[in-house]
């Protein structure tokens, strides 16, 4: 285990810990863009590029932004006078670790049956494009349907009701 | 006589010295120390171009503005940067008492980190390419989109609605002009295949008799740059889009609250943006490191992407000297309406132009679409006819 | 030596528990979209170390599946927040706890 993945996966790790963790929610938010900056690095580790630059390009330059506007345009910058977590805290956190410990136990368990090392993939992004217009094509062009409607519906679901007229 | 040895040393001199140095080393340290010696080169090179921009900048500012700019500190007040750097460095670091210190501090940190790892993939020259990447383009992309993170972390840590204002403001311009930006270099890369930016510039560095085959020299390569343009303006925030820090409106915008050496840095985030913009535009539509005419070719590459790149800047001053500024509203209804429609259509016509095969025809062709298009859609779409009071939508 | 597969696949796992506990402990919905993103993240890591180190690479499925599982992550954090916020302009609050009748 390279120094340098223990390094990015303390950066992830500790990321996803401070943006659950943490009070203030515009931190929260903060902390999330950094692991979400360590997964990219991860990703560049295990060598797919493309991936780590697309998740940086789409999770910490639209994804993070999204969620500081919507803090900000709900007023979650203001301190809460209850407890940041919610009642039944202790039940989540239960469930939280015993889903850890199920996929722990099975990662571990399967240690012996897939290959631990492979050598380097040699994928260029030309690669990539072949695959998008080739094999990929009908999961391409739902992803943009997709894309249009979830734009239209944001801005729909996000936008003021016009004032009904009063009987 | 571009090939004889005196031209080739003098276009591949930077990367002899770094070899002869790299030399020295042990056989093992030499590609980490090669890397290293490029990135000391950059993060030279380009701070120093900041301090000489500043003072072209106020001199011909100054100038548009049928005045003389700074004359005091050395022969035509070309010291003046070193003035305005010890000033920014003594004077006294204010942070408001409410303002959230940790992301106080580093905002400014993030956007020169995330603006100096775009210098990785411009190739400056032959072979001068700190980091050949298979994917530099999306990396370059990325490095920008980070940015914006900054901006707004400067916003908000002030707790300053001057601040937050002017970073909201500033957000929503980037994240509008950024796609606009990416679609007109999708054209690019469509064209040439790769999205490497060395092999984007070999694409280009050929000639027909002595006329090369840039990008911006064909229709929909022209509509492209000038999108480009655009939105490269819009991202570093540049005037006619600077609203997000216009002095007379919102104090300073996002980086009110900075003083001393953190503004500094601001100021240099902000114009190593407009240079590392201006050299991704010059390599993908203006021939990179390319000469203009073939009997030109034995003056080095390095100084033909340089002397680009400076061109673009000027344009940039001389933009920021003669054009009011937009409005916000006006600004994103121009992204949204206008500047992205036009570069959708643009890449319909790059595709266009691909496939009708070489000859008089395309030109006619592509050339007739993106001129009506730009009647159709700018003359004639974008005139507002209502001049009555302005109705608000406010966000709550 | 690098890095072994069951590696990457652990941290994947605390990964995606982490953003599960935020999503089921914290009160502030815009936190549990967060949980949620980081589960969406967690799927795409185990995507990709399985794709580096299966067997066929160079049929590239994995990154295909992380890519456009990253677009659509994208698009379902633009509808969830837009609900949120129009939450937030009914009710005057983003707490969850308080949201527990069907009654508008």
């Amino acid at each position: 285990m390279s120094p340098i993945f223990y390094l990015l996966a303390a950066l992830t790790i500790g990321g996803g810990l401070a943006a659950v963790l943490l009070k203030n929610l515009v931190h929260a938010a903060l902390a999330t863009t950094v692991a979400f900056a360590g997964l990219a690095l991860l990703y560049l580790e295990l060598d797919a590029q493309f991936a780590g630059f697309a998740q940086i390009l789409v999770y910490i330059g639209a994804v993070a932004i999204l969620i500081v506007f919507a803090i900000l345009l709900t007023r979650g910058s203001d301190l809460p006078k209850d407890s940041v977590f919610s009642r039944t805290w202790a039940v989540g956190l239960v469930i939280a670790a015993a889903v850890f410990a199920v996929l722990a136990w099975a990662v571990l368990q399967s240690l012996r049956a897939v290959p631990q090392q492979m050598a380097v993939p040699a994928v260029t992004v030309h690669d990539i494009g072949n695959a998008l217009v080739g094999r990929y094509v009908l999961p391409l062009e739902i992803v943009g349907l997709l894309l249009t409607a979830a734009t239209v519906g944001a801005v729909i679901v996000a936008m003021h009701e016009k004032e009904r007229p009063k009987p | 006589m571009a090939t004889s040895p005196l031209f080739t040393h003098l276009d591949q001199i930077f990367i002899l010295l770094c070899d002869w140095l790299v030399g020295f080393l042990p056989a093992a340290l030499r590609p980490a120390a090669g890397v290293v010696l490029g990135v000391v080169a950059i993060v030279c090179l380009f701070p120093a171009l900041f301090a000489l921009t500043t003072v072209f900048e106020r001199k011909g500012l100054g100038r548009i503005q049928n005045r003389l700019g700074p004359n005091r500190v050395g022969p035509f007040g070309l010291l003046q940067p070193i003035a305005d750097g010890i000033k920014s460095l003594t004077k006294e670091d204010v942070v408001p008492l409410s303002a959230n210190a940790a992301v106080h501090f580093l905002a400014p940190l993030v956007l020169v980190v995330a603006v100096f790892m775009g210098f990785a993939v411009l190739p400056m020259g032959r072979n001068m390419v700190l980091v050949d990447m298979d994917a530099g383009l999306l990396f370059f992309f990325a490095m920008g989109a980070a940015t914006e993170l900054s901006v707004f972390m400067a916003g908000w840590s002030s707790r300053n609605k001057y601040s937050l204002l002017g970073a909201m403001r500033a957000v929503a311009q980037m994240i509008s002009y950024e796609v606009v930006l990416l679609l007109s270099s999708v054209a690019v890369v469509m064209i040439s295949g790769s999205l490497s930016l060395p092999k984007i510039v070999d694409a280009q560095n050929t000639y027909t008799g002595i006329f090369p085959h840039w990008y911006i020299f064909t229709p929909w390569g022209l509509a492209g740059f000038v999108m480009y343009a655009i939105a490269a303006t819009a991202e570093t925030n540049r005037s006619p889009f600077d609203l997000p820090e216009g002095e007379s409106e919102l104090v300073a915008g996002y980086h009110t609250e900075y003083s001393g050496f953190k503004f500094a840095l601001f100021f240099l985030g902000e114009y190593l943006a407009m240079f590392s913009i201006s050299g991704l535009g010059t390599t993908l539509f203006l021939g990179g490191w390319s000469a203009p005419f073939s009997f030109l070719a034995f003056i080095p590459s390095w100084i033909w992407f340089f002397s680009k790149v400076m061109l673009s800047i000027f344009v940039f001053i001389w933009m920021r000297g003669t054009l009011p500024r937009l409005r916000q509203d006006q600004l994103m209804n121009f992204a949204w309406k206008f500047v992205l429609p036009f570069t959708l259509l643009n890449l319909f016509v790059t595709a266009l132009w691909r496939f009708m095969g070489e000859g008089w025809l395309r030109w006619v062709v592509c050339s007739a679409i993106l001129a009506a298009a730009y009647v159709l859609m700018g003359r004639i779409g974008m005139r507002s006819e209502h001049f009555g009071p302005r109705r608000y939508r406010y966000a709550e | 030596m690098t890095t072994p597969l069951a590696g990457y696949l652990l941290v994947a796992a605390l990964l995606f528990a982490i953003g599960l506990a935020g999503a089921l402990v914290r009160r502030n919905a815009i936190l549990v979209l967060i949980g949620i993103e980081l589960m969406l993240n967690a799927a795409n890591l185990n995507l990709i170390a399985f794709w580096r180190f299966g067997p066929h690479p160079e049929l590239l499925t994995g990154m295909m599946f992380a890519i456009f599982s990253i677009a659509v992550a994208a698009a379902e954090a633009a509808v969830g927040l837009g609900l949120v916020i129009s939450i937030y302009r009914h009710t005057n609050s983003t707490d969850l706890d308080k949201m527990n009748r069907m009654k508008g």
